[in-house]
């Protein structure tokens, strides 16, 4: 239950692995305030003459893409033309992640404003010891730190033991560890979720159905996280999980080491992956070496596959070593099919095919999907969950946050685009994300009621 | 009765909006992005009015009533100042961000217009201050109770849900003036937009005299819609062809039966 939280590493491997916003052969990005800067030659020169409007004309370019000769030329062209492409799948990927991650908070805000259960304490993780039922502000604030600095230690501890053992090719041990957590996810905590969702609205339900229920949603999530299925279906278990256990913290953390433990994530968030020596990048990094993707039970994939295409033996051969998208394009005659659905896991279990090398001279992009770790997911529905919990049934509060963490997820995937490579997604979220939930919670919301109360509008 | 209330308030505070949203907004990723940027830089501006309105508070004496009303306009023109100033470093930012796609795009131009981005960002500056604004009140009203059961006006939410639905559209008005005279650099009509969201906002000083209030900001409403129309170069004519339905022949094409097959002899 532990290892979701674990891998909070959110974005993607380097391009060379496709699965970032940009495709493998792309020059770095120009920043929006540089000039074009050529890393190449032939992208260069295209570009840059096509820019200064000098004898170049629109026409010469498009001879040179049809003709053989300027190669060079093509290739840059073919780069610009992915530069510009990468740009709008920037704005698609945004997007791709935006409804997932608002999807989770929606069922976790819902689910928070409507069943009690979730709001009651009862008790306490055995992660997070010490009470904060004290007395004195001191107190509860160093208990709360306390419970912070134990419960990180529990995630470190966790998230060195799956890396080594990834690092030592122990992998039925991991998916053993993963299926036993999936297996709890999907049938204990959806059946204490279904059965208080039942109490609230006083519907009665007998064992048979529950069983009946409960099965079938298990063993179907069990199959599409684990194995293959539609992948929307897959997402939707992934975001459902992330909801499960995100309000099982929101239930069970205590109130201040719950802000307490998310300001101490998000740092160890950006250590983990950011530093040379971190857990997460030597996951990440000992993947990519292997050209394995990740395993699908942790991370969200927003795949969307357009078509196959370019004529370049290399470029080809380049690709065909990824994995991923290989099962999909076999299956596939017909091209630019978006939001083609493919399991992460079936890349696993078949060969590696050699990608035909088509011969035709048309253009036909590559996508990526972008990829999100179930932890951000978690997390920032506890942030969201935890503000419509407590902010004194203030909606203000809640909708900052989830606006907060929303232009935090943006900030996250326009660095992504510039630095390409795995970045941590929780720093920046959950950082706007504590500053508007204090600032709206004690500011804004007397502010705002005083206002309403005198029905004056600014 | 109380659903009720709640669904008809809310499409009346909102359906506008939402309906704008999802036509015109939904489906292009660019604009969906910078429709939740331009809310978080209202809600920055909200939180700093807020700072100001709090800090005022506490330095001031709780009892006096007249004070703490004067405080609250004090806060409230404050907060409406500050709202147009963060319009104005929206604008940069997106005139930024526009030369950027420009400069990276294909072709030269960006993917999304400068006019098109100033209507979103105003959309987004309408439905955020809107959402802030009746949220909780909506949120109460689906619960059991009675409207202005100690005196006050029984047409209290009912009169938020139309004061919200002009507000949300005299945002995206002044979104698409404001971001026209930033451009051209028309600062009588940039001092004609702040003045006018000044107005708006003293205007709803005096409820609970609807009459006082709600007219004049509706008056207000129309004349700035048709203000932002002109500006984004609609017209008369426009406004006729786009009801009408009707594909006009562009006199610069050839209609094909003037096209010959050149003799083969």
């Amino acid at each position: 239950m532990i290892t979701f939280m674990n891998n909070s590493d959110s974005e993607e491997e380097p391009c060379n692995e496709r699965t970032s916003l940009m495709s493998a052969e792309s020059p770095p990005v120009p920043s929006y305030q540089d000039g074009l800067q050529a890393s190449q030659a032939g992208e260069a020169q295209a570009h840059r003459k096509r820019r200064t409007g000098s004898s170049r004309s629109p026409n010469n370019i498009a001879d040179g893409e049809t003709s053989d000769s300027g190669v060079p030329v093509r290739e840059g062209i073919l780069e610009n033309e992915e530069e510009e492409l990468t740009l709008k799948y920037g704005a698609k990927h945004v997007i791709m992640l935006f409804v997932p991650v608002t999807l989770c908070m929606i069922v976790v805000v819902a689910t928070i404003k409507s069943v009690r259960f979730y709001t009651e304490k009862n008790g306490q993780l055995i992660y997070t010891p010490f009470t904060e039922d004290t007395p004195s502000v001191g107190q509860r604030l160093l208990n709360s730190v306390l419970n912070t600095i134990i419960m990180i230690s529990v995630i470190v501890v966790m998230t060195v033991f799956l890396v080594l053992l990834y690092k030592y090719r122990c992998y039925k041990f991991i998916h053993g560890w993963l299926i036993l957590s999936s297996l709890m996810l999907l049938f204990l905590f959806t059946y204490i979720y279904l059965g208080e969702v039942l109490k609230t609205y006083n519907v009665a339900m007998d064992y048979p159905t529950l069983i009946l229920v409960i099965w079938n949603f298990g063993a179907v999530g069990m199959i599409c996280i684990h194995w293959k299925g539609p992948l929307q279906l897959q997402q939707a278990y992934l975001i459902m999980i992330s909801a499960l256990m995100a309000l099982v913290f929101i239930k069970y953390l205590p109130e201040w080491s719950a802000w307490v433990i998310l300001g101490a994530i998000s740092i160890y968030d950006l250590m983990a992956v950011l530093c040379p020596k971190g857990p997460l990048r030597m996951l990440v990094e000992t993947a990519q070496e292997r050209n394995e993707p990740i395993f699908p039970a942790l991370i969200y994939s927003s795949a969307m596959i357009w078509t196959v295409g370019m004529a370049k033996p290399d470029t080809a051969a380049r690709r065909s070593s990824q994995q991923a998208w290989d099962a999909a394009e076999d299956g596939r005659e017909n091209h630019r099919s978006p939001s083609h659905a493919d399991s992460q896991m079936s890349e696993r279990r078949s060969p590696v095919p050699t990608r035909p090398i088509t011969s035709f001279e048309e253009l036909e992009e590559e996508e990526r999907g972008v990829k999100l770790g179930l932890g951000d997911f978690i997390f920032y529905s506890v942030l969201v969950g935890k503000a419509a919990a407590t902010a004194s049934g203030d909606w203000n509060t809640t909708l900052a946050c989830f606006v907060a963490i929303l232009i935090g997820l943006c900030l996250t995937l326009l660095l992504l685009a510039v630095f390409k490579k795995a970045l941590p997604a929780l720093p920046i979220s959950i950082t706007f994300g504590l500053i508007f939930y204090f600032s709206t919670d004690n500011l804004v919301r007397p502010f705002m009621d005083t206002l309403a109360s005198h029905q004056l509008y600014i | 009765m109380a659903a009720a209330v709640f669904f008809g308030c809310t499409g009346i505070a909102f359906g506008p909006a939402i309906a704008l949203v999802l036509l015109t907004v939904a489906k292009e990723p660019l604009r969906v992005i910078v429709l939740v940027a331009g809310a978080f830089f209202w809600l920055v501006s909200l939180l700093l009015a807020s700072l100001v309105w709090f800090v005022s508070v506490r330095l001031s004496d709780r009892g006096d009533a007249a004070l703490q009303r004067a405080l609250l306009g004090f806060g409230a023109a404050v907060s409406v100042l500050l709202q147009e100033l963060f319009r104005f470093a929206y604008f940069k930012l997106l005139k930024k961000a526009d030369e950027g796609l420009a400069t990276i795009s294909e072709d030269g131009r960006s993917p999304i217009s400068l006019r098109q981005m100033a209507y979103v960002s105003g959309l987004s500056f309408g439905i955020i201050s809107g959402v802030f604004s009746v949220i909780n009140i909506l949120a109460d009203s689906i619960g059991p109770g009675t409207v202005g059961i100690h005196g006050d006006s029984p047409y209290y939410f009912i009169t938020s849900a139309f004061l919200t639905m002009a507000l949300v559209l005299l945002h995206t008005f002044w979104g698409v003036i404001f971001f026209d005279a930033c451009e051209k650099r028309r600062y009588g009509c940039l001092g004609l937009v702040v003045a006018s969201h000044l107005l708006t906002s003293g205007l709803t000083f005096l409820n609970p005299r609807y009459a006082a209030s709600l007219g004049p900001i509706f008056i207000i409403t129309l004349c700035t819609g048709l203000w932002a129309f002109v500006t984004a170069g609609g017209s008369f004519r426009s406004l006729l062809k786009c009801l009408s339905c009707k594909q006009e022949d562009d006199s610069r094409v050839m209609t094909y039966s003037a096209l010959r097959v050149p003799c083969e002899d």
